[in-house]
């Protein structure tokens, strides 16, 4: 055998090969189902927001209407991730550490902004903060709502990355620690935190993504008041609506690209964790 | 039984827990923050829609808007799953056991519609399928319309459900590895029999779990069918959309109605991910997708 | 002058639900000496070196180290030296942040720690090491940092849980010599848990045997192997066969062609040549499955094969009466 060959041992070729005519035809049949549904359509939206130039785009999105909708999108999302950051970490921590009856339940009902759909989720936030609220918190309408409907949102987010490594964590670390004269709050900020960390930031991330695209729950929810409550994707919607085509796609490809940018950073991070693995 | 095993059974030692004092107030906050949040809000809904009787409900969700509604939704969702299923499992199967290169181009379409605002994804729909679209006025010469119609809303559809069974099923197929289907190959089965009767059974879990992911993606979409709907009462409305309808039609009764059918299809959708869950091959973590298990450059099967 | 006390364990019992892993466990170990808790899984080893060490409370009984009683008080109080199978390393932070670590908790100064985790890490051999994180150490490499880490504060004792469990046979021979010479220059009383009976009898110069969370006997290697109190104690200690209804040791038995009225029946299965030592395997006549060490001189002399009928006669055997008391006097032969 030559001497390349056995070099580099070449790992076994896997390929399980999808019946269908050979792999070109399912790589074909695969690549062509996301360019049709996915990839077209979006490059139909960058194309479209360049149509009349570079310098109408950068007006489209400077407008005051529309710059305010960004601002409070980006604003808004912020403080919310902030509070998921703590929020969801504490509530992972309860469902895991935690013992007591229901927690199943309660567990699964994390879940339920995944499940529920927007519009539905902005009317139960609108039947209890709304102007008939039986608590006499009347939240809708205000910047305060829009805080709201997105915490609604992205609850999972943060809570579903941090469980699983909440989960896997070395108990003999913790114990380790203990035996070396670490109280428990140390434990936590010394141990425990730091291998939480980067699931945290993973949650964030995606309740961000989310967060400035949200629209449904907003509706109903914020009254979507011009430079007030009005969101950057209600922006949009009111700009396809009047026909300003340009104007929705320009923001729309700012808010892709913000979207697009965390998510690439994630992915980045991912990998980097990845080769340097803590394991 | 082993001391360890003994151990876990009793709940661990977890030097890591507070006081019980600290803990109440942990679990206080926590209860706090998800009743405020999300518990009594739903239940709220259930009070407004029930609390003039069974009556109002049931006549506002039986009213030819709202039947044709759940009719819509149905067709979207019918057709909008089955497919992103098969072609869930065959992006699957290329992007874990293939070889190519782009996968990360892949990858990234394939999350992009966890990653674009709804009323964007209606926006680019309109773009292309639209009067003044790319192919749209092609479509309206051949008599097919798909804005202000069905076809877009099911187009609108597949786009926000599409990520999940592929995700669902990725990491289940990197879990099994190639043993078994080489095997099959050893033993004569042919690429479709393989497939059938190997692989497939082997994903069943992870394609259930993303198919009722899907589903309960596909049932809630708003944004992106609202723009691409027009929202013509009676002819281009889903549920979601006939609750907003209602909503600012002042007709509360049937917005509760619609609002609490699509909730109570969401609470089974939580039941049957919590049971599904429970099957060690079903990724929890996928359904937030975690970048890391779409580092599929790295490990080919 | 009084010697200064180790540990006393007084009548620990510990439940788990309703499984008990402890039964009404005493043991005694001296200071700085060097003991081993001997037994198979599920035995209750791994829970009483947790007892000791305050990962677990005791549901009855006291624990008392260097004469004060320790029973309540936390873990992080007991200053204790704990070692685990698994490393439990901080895989988050350096070699050098991991030894630190209980350092840092006691906040001491940064020259004190600087001088006392290198101090350790040239003990534990690890120097060069100290900027590396756990996963890139081999899992010897981590179990001498987590060594290190342990000793770092100065424990009153030094608690290790199947340290070498995890380990290659090799690296497990290194380590075993190695934790000995270590014991031999810090003297810090070290109890290890072990269901390995080599690792006891080379390592330990007290073992402690248990089984279903009791002390089924406790003493020096010889002791346990030469007097074992128990049918439980001398098969585990060593290997043992039943002949008839007494105990013997495989090298306590000798092969003859001819009986002579102590002899059983039996007939050589295989004769298993294992370099010095050859293993005789044979079946009794009752259908029992026996097994002598002889020479390779012996079995040469006797001119052994398969498929002979031959007798054997143990020179030494032991009895225990039927609950595994006290045993009968063994019969020298």
């Amino acid at each position: 055998m030559a001497a390349a060959d056995t070099a580099v041992a070449k790992p076994p070729r896997a390929g399980l090969r999808v019946p269908l005519g050979g792999e070109a035809l399912t790589r074909g049949v695969s690549l062509t189902w996301l360019s049709v549904i996915v990839l077209i359509p979006i490059a139909a939206v960058v194309s479209r927001s360049l149509d009349e130039g570079f310098a109408e785009f950068w007006a489209a999105i400077s407008e005051p209407e529309a710059w305010a909708a960004i601002k409070l999108t980006v604003i808004s999302s912020l403080i919310v991730v902030a509070i998921n950051a703590v929020m969801g970490t504490l509530i992972a921590w309860v469902l895991v550490r935690d013992e007591f009856r229901g927690k199943g339940v309660v567990n699964s009902l994390i879940d339920l902004p995944f499940a529920l759909p927007t519009i539905v989720a902005g009317l139960t936030l609108l039947a209890l903060y709304g102007s008939d609220s039986p608590i006499g918190v009347e939240a809708a309408y205000t910047k305060v709502a829009v805080v709201l409907a997105l915490l609604f949102v992205t609850l999972p987010f943060v809570v579903r990355a941090v469980q699983p490594v909440l989960m896997e964590i070395d108990e003999e670390m913790e114990e380790a620690a203990a035996s070396l004269g670490a109280p428990n709050h140390r434990i936590f900020r010394s141990i425990i935190l730091p291998n939480l960390t980067p699931a945290v930031i993973a949650g964030c991330a995606l309740a961000f993504a989310r967060a400035i695209g949200e629209f449904g729950s907003l509706v109903l929810l914020t009254g979507n008041i011009p430079f007030d409550t009005q969101v950057a994707s209600v922006y949009i919607f009111g700009r396809i609506e009047s026909d300003n085509v340009t104007g929705a796609a320009a923001v729309s490809v700012l808010l892709l690209a913000i979207s697009v940018a965390i998510l690439f950073a994630l992915n980045l991070f991912g990998r980097w964790r990845s080769r340097h693995e803590r394991g | 039984m082993s001391e360890a095993d003994a151990r876990v059974l009793r709940g661990g030692s977890r030097v890591g827990t507070r006081s019980v004092w600290g803990r109440w107030g942990l679990r206080g906050v926590a209860l706090f923050y998800l009743a405020a949040l999300l518990i009594v809000p739903v239940g709220m809904i259930f009070y407004e829609a029930f609390k003039d009787g069974l009556g109002p409900p049931i006549e506002a969700i039986t009213s030819p808007d709202g039947l044709h509604a759940f009719w819509l939704t149905l067709v979207c969702v019918g057709i909008a799953v089955p497919l992103n299923t098969v072609f869930g499992v065959i992006t699957a199967i290329v992007l874990v056991r293939h070889r190519f290169r782009g996968k990360a181009v892949v990858n990234s379409l394939i999350d992009l519609p966890f990653a674009i605002s709804p009323v964007v994804i209606g926006l680019a729909l309109i773009l292309i399928y639209g009067q003044d679209g790319w192919v749209g006025g092609t479509l309206e010469e051949w008599g097919i319309q798909v804005i202000f119609s069905t076809p877009g809303m099911v187009l609108a559809t597949i786009f926000v459900s599409l990520p999940f069974v592929v995700r669902e099923v990725m990491p289940v197929l990197q879990e099994i590895g190639t043993d078994q289907e080489q095997a099959a190959e050893t033993l004569g089965a042919s690429r479709w029999q393989t497939f059938w009767r190997v692989t497939l059974p082997a994903i069943r879990w992870g394609v259930a779990y993303g198919v009722v992911l899907a589903t309960a993606r596909a049932l809630g979409e708003f944004g992106a069918v609202s723009v691409v709907s027009g929202k013509i009462s009676g002819q281009t409305e889903t549920l979601p959309l006939f609750v907003e309808n209602e909503y600012t039609n002042f007709n509360l009764a049937g917005a509760y109605a619609a609002a609490i059918l699509l909730a109570i299809l969401a609470l089974i959708v939580l039941f049957s991910m919590n049971l599904l869950r429970r099957n060690p091959e079903v990724e929890e973590g996928a359904a937030v997708f975690d970048p890391a298990a779409t580092n599929v450059t790295e490990k080919e099967a | 002058m009084d010697k200064p006390k180790g540990i006393e364990v007084s009548n620990v019992t510990k439940r788990f639900g309703s499984f008990v892993a402890l039964d009404d466990v005493s043991i005694d170990v001296p200071a700085g000496g060097l003991t081993a808790l001997l037994g198979p899984s599920g035995s209750g080893k791994s829970t009483l070196l947790r007892v000791i060490a305050g990962l677990e409370q005791p549901d009855e009984g006291t624990v008392v180290i260097s004469g004060e009683d320790t029973t309540a008080v936390r873990v992080q109080d007991r200053n204790v030296g704990f070692v685990f199978q698994h490393y439990a390393a901080f895989k988050h932070m350096t070699v050098f942040d991991n030894v630190a670590f209980g350092l840092r908790i006691r906040g001491e100064g940064n020259g004190k720690i600087r001088e006392r985790v290198g101090q350790l890490i040239e003990l534990v051999h690890l120097q060069g090491f100290e900027k590396r994180f756990p996963n890139q150490l081999s899992g010897g490499q981590r179990q001498r940092m987590a060594l290190a880490r342990a000793l770092a504060v100065e424990p009153k004792v030094l608690l290790l849980d199947e340290p070498f469990g995890a380990l290659d046979a090799k690296v497990r021979q290194e380590l075993r010599t190695w934790l000995r010479r270590l014991h031999d220059e810090v003297h810090v009383t070290t109890i290890f848990v072990t269901h390995d009976q080599e690792e006891a009898m080379e390592v330990a110069e007290q073992i402690v045997v248990m089984n279903d969370g009791r002390i089924e006997q406790s003493g020096g290697p010889r002791d346990l192997y030469e007097d074992p109190a128990s049918e439980f104690v001398m098969s585990f200690v060593g290997p043992a066969h039943r002949l008839g209804d007494a105990w013997v040791r495989p090298h306590d038995v000798e092969i003859r062609h001819r009986p002579n009225g102590q002899t059983v029946e039996a007939l050589i299965d295989r004769v298993v040549h294992l370099g010095f030592e050859v293993r005789v395997e044979l079946t009794l006549a009752d259908g029992e499955k026996f097994s002598v060490q002889l020479t390779r001189e012996q079995v040469d002399e006797l001119e052994l094969g398969d498929g002979q009928i031959v007798f054997v006669r143990p020179r030494a055997a032991r009895t225990f009466s039927v609950d595994g008391d006290r045993p009968r006097e063994p019969e020298v032969v």
